[in-house]
């Protein structure tokens, strides 16, 4: 059982980065879909939850811009307007009061 | 186009998902978002930040708090701040980019060269070793460190006071390893890349430079052993640049290769990622031949310190003495005082500085009082050797970096 468990270890060791990954559930909502194959294909969608929900409509426009302009995502259009729009309902700063 | 190993990743989370659903589940390791151990964060983060926040441990790492999986974005809680040394799998993680291959030290190359040397040099871990050894106490901290607790907030990675840590690095120096390739009079920049990469090829490269001066000097080194071990896989192994003085954006993970350049290395995470305002900053060290008008490159930490002994609302015995203690660090000039206010900041009383383990390390520091019933604000603030001090009033920047506000913390006396 030691020795299963050593090497059980040392195949987990090798595996990259990404094994320690868990699913991270976002809100339900329309463009959900959009923003787990676009956003999810190069980070986790932690990052959506820690940086809410404190940044506006025009943040989170710029933040899409950012992300395929500067970092290259292959994002098309309809997807980029579904996935703000999802952002900036249950992420956003416009649609809720943050508890301070 | 998707980069390989980043599929390959894909598929080992999959397989981690089986395994965790099997009989074989190792704490820390594997396990459902129900295993996350609830966590106690500072009331400024936002509040996404304070919800989605997690206690997990990745391989041969202690718990840590988890901002983001991938790239892992990891903290240490600031009970593991409490000595002039971070141990090694206390160590916050911090990477830009997710395609991160494990580092074979066999097969690890560092690549020497440039336009401004006079020739190239390959480098494997055995050689590196073989040049003389250097050793240094620094603080290594995340120019975003504390970037959650600005407000208003910014984006980025939303950290609380984690992201930084202080070890004893060994290693060879960076200047030693340019003379193999030989530095040209002409070279400016020291520009400096990593193993780890991008998922998509059209993201930029992690890839950083920094001025001739600050690359060549006695402390700046290429490190291979950290707190007398190997670097863990996290922190670069098997090797990194370690500045001490400057934040952590110039100590570069995993690196593979170093070259010497006569002109401003023109990558993103140069031009427009880690700059703040110019003049808004007491800080001395300048990038000069990366300024612009309006910005310039972040170079060395400011002054700063943190209460460790005691979290936000602890509670101690009213009428006994009590010892509240932390850290106090700054660019490298060295901690000249830590003072500690009891009464709001209306005076402040010289706390008692610990070992002195060099200008560049963690300073500790402790101050004792007798709490009165009832609640008590206490407040640190660091003056360095040159005369800095935190600021009482946040200087507001664009990215959220150089945050030194004067912590407190109210200790509730029963």
């Amino acid at each position: 059982m030691r020795a299963l468990a050593i090497g059980l270890v040392t195949a987990l060791m090798a595996v990259p980065a990404a094994a320690q990954e868990k699913p991270v559930t976002l809100k339900a909502g329309p463009g959900l879909e959009q923003v787990q194959a676009n956003c999810g294909a190069c980070h986790s969608l932690d990052y959506i939850q820690t940086n809410s929900p404190f940044m506006t409509s025009a943040t989170w426009d710029a933040e899409i811009g950012k992300m395929i302009k500067v970092f290259g995502a292959p994002i098309s259009e309809a997807d980029a307007r579904a996935i703000g729009d999802y952002l900036k309902a249950n992420y956003g700063a416009d649609h809720v009061t943050e508890n301070r | 186009m998707i980069n390989r190993r980043t599929l390959l990743g894909t598929a080992g989370v999959g397989a981690g998902a089986a395994l965790a659903g099997g009989s074989l589940a190792l704490p820390h390791l594997l396990g459902g978002e129900a295993e996350a151990q609830p966590l106690s964060l500072s009331k400024a983060l936002p509040q996404g930040t304070r919800d989605s926040a997690t206690l997990e441990a990745l391989p041969g790492k202690k718990p840590l708090i988890k901002l983001a999986y991938r790239p892992p974005n990891y903290e240490s809680p600031v009970e593991y701040l409490r000595s002039g040394i971070t141990p090694n799998d206390e160590f916050f993680v911090r990477y830009h980019l997710s395609d991160i291959p494990q580092v074979d030290a066999k097969t690890w190359k560092l690549s020497v060269g440039g336009e401004c040397a006079n020739g190239q040099a390959t480098l494997d871990l055995d050689e590196l070793k073989r040049l003389p050894a250097a050793e240094v106490t620094a603080v290594c901290q995340c120019s975003g460190n504390r970037r959650g607790l600005f407000h208003p907030h910014v984006p980025g990675v939303e950290w609380g006071y984690g992201a930084m840590g202080c070890a004893h690095w060994k290693g060879a120096r960076l200047k030693d390893v340019l003379d193999k390739a030989g530095l040209k009079k002409e070279a400016v920049e020291i520009v400096y890349n990593g193993a780890d990469g991008p998922a998509l090829d059209k993201t930029p490269d992690f890839v950083k430079s920094i001025p001739v001066w600050k690359a060549i000097e006695e402390t700046t080194l290429v490190a291979y052993e950290m707190n007398g071990q190997p670097l863990p896989h996290w922190n670069g192994f098997p090797a990194r640049i370690v500045v001490p003085g400057w934040t952590g954006t110039y100590w570069m993970k995993h690196v593979v290769s170093i070259d010497a350049v006569t002109k401003p290395f023109e990558g993103f995470w140069m031009k427009s990622a880690y700059r703040i305002p110019v003049g808004k900053f007491p800080v001395v060290a300048q990038f000069t031949t990366q300024q612009t008008p309006a910005n310039t490159p972040i170079t060395e930490c400011v002054v700063n310190s943190l209460i460790t002994s005691h979290a936000d609302g602890a509670t101690v015995k009213a009428g006994s003495r009590a010892s509240v203690g932390g850290l106090a660090w700054d660019g490298g000039y060295g901690i000249r005082v830590v003072e500690v206010s009891t009464d709001s900041g209306k005076t402040w009383a010289e706390a008692t500085l610990g070992p002195d383990a060099g200008k560049y390390a963690f300073r500790t520091w402790t101050y004792q009082f007798v709490p009165q019933r009832g609640h008590t604000k206490v407040m640190a603030r660091a003056t360095n050797v040159i005369g800095q001090s935190q600021t009482a009033t946040l200087i507001a920047n664009p990215a959220g970096y150089h945050h030194n506000l004067i912590q407190s913390v109210t200790l509730v006396a029963a």
